[in-house]
């Protein structure tokens, strides 16, 4: 009984948060499983790979890799690449994350984007379980994201889109956690590191690869300034 | 491909997706105390990562054609502005997709 309560408790609260992701997933799920299903795959496909991969960018990458020569290895070092920012995720979740039990093997394979973004910043109410608030954060933006994906494998190329510019929820989502984060620390050293070597990237290595060097030159800029990061304090 | 070729393709991109998300926490058990250099990139790392983020979700727009990535400019500082004033979560992800859509749809 008491766990009904509490599980219930950690699932109103957590509701809320993921409502954006849901028009998101659904939005951007919906033309993922359009898309495998004019390449030509039944709605299996997208129903397993977004239960499995669970990885937005990298499943819309797999219906090429699908439709190309068997490359195994390729595959696999595509995969790391495009997901290699998952790493950061996981260094920032160490601590909140530990002693959750089972729960923390499922937090881990769903973290996402979007659920690391939630369940980092997230002013978990005090009377809320916080291990079942990030499970069911974690659970409902997966269960948007299979379901959405799935139907749009099934109605294929019957639906038509007149809702242009929608994607741009899961966009102004994280400018959404930035700005907060901004507003939470005192200095902004690590905020501007962050966007000074992403933009910088970006325009040096253009849209397809300028996620791992970007990564790198975050890393090796916070650990350069490690010192005055540190003294500046009020890192949240 | 065949079916076994399908499958393995689909499994390595789970194998790279896991290996990156569970990595850390294998590397840094629960067993053995965190080294306080982890640490530290464990709480400066987020401000930085939701700056990349936003830079990723914006990367295909270009400056030099098209509409310039005026709508993005735009919507993203009503966004912003909206959350800095407000402080709510759900109004400033509404207003700014709305804004964004209204832009994409009708002005641009």
């Amino acid at each position: 009984m008491q766990k009904t309560v509490v599980r219930r408790r950690a699932l109103a609260a957590a509701f809320p948060y993921t409502v954006p992701i849901f028009a998101g997933f659904w939005f951007i799920g919906l033309a993922y499983g359009v898309y495998m299903n004019v390449s030509g795959f039944s709605f299996w496909y997208p129903l397993l790979m977004s239960m499995t991969i669970y990885g937005g960018s990298l499943e819309f990458l797999t219906v090429s890799m699908l439709l190309s020569p068997f490359a195994p290895v390729q595959t696999l070092l595509v995969a790391l690449m495009v997901q290699a920012r998952h790493l950061f995720y996981g260094i920032s979740m160490l601590d909140k994350y530990r002693g959750l039990g089972w729960k923390k093997y499922y937090l881990i394979f769903g973290m996402c984007d979007e659920s690391f973004s939630i369940n980092y910043s997230a002013k978990i109410p005090e009377e809320v379980d916080r291990g079942w608030f990030m499970f069911f954060v974690t659970l409902l933006n997966q269960l948007y994201w299979v379901s959405g994906a799935a139907v749009g494998g099934l109605l294929g190329g019957i639906i038509s889109f007149d809702t242009k510019g929608l994607d741009f929820v899961l966009t102004a989502m994280f400018v959404v956690f930035f700005v907060d984060q901004w507003l939470r620390e005192e200095r902004h050293y690590t905020a501007v590191i962050g966007v000074g070597s992403s933009l910088l990237c970006l325009i040096f290595f253009g849209p397809e690869g300028f996620m791992i060097p970007a990564m790198v030159c975050i890393l090796a800029l916070l650990t350069l300034f490690r010192g005055p990061v540190e003294r500046a304090g009020g890192l949240a | 491909m065949t079916l076994t070729q399908q499958v393995i393709t689909v499994a390595m991109c789970v194998l790279g997706t896991m290996a990156t998300r569970f990595l850390p926490f294998i590397i840094f058990s629960d067993k053995r105390p965190t080294p306080k250099y982890v640490h530290y990139l464990g709480k400066a790392l987020p401000a930085a990562v939701f700056g990349l983020l936003v830079v990723y979700c914006l990367k295909g727009v270009s400056v030099f054609s098209g509409s310039h990535g005026l709508p993005e400019l735009i919507a993203v500082a009503v966004t912003a502005a909206l959350h800095i004033w407000k402080k709510n979560m759900m109004l400033s992800i509404v207003g700014g997709t709305a804004c964004y859509m209204l832009l994409v749809q009708l002005v641009f």
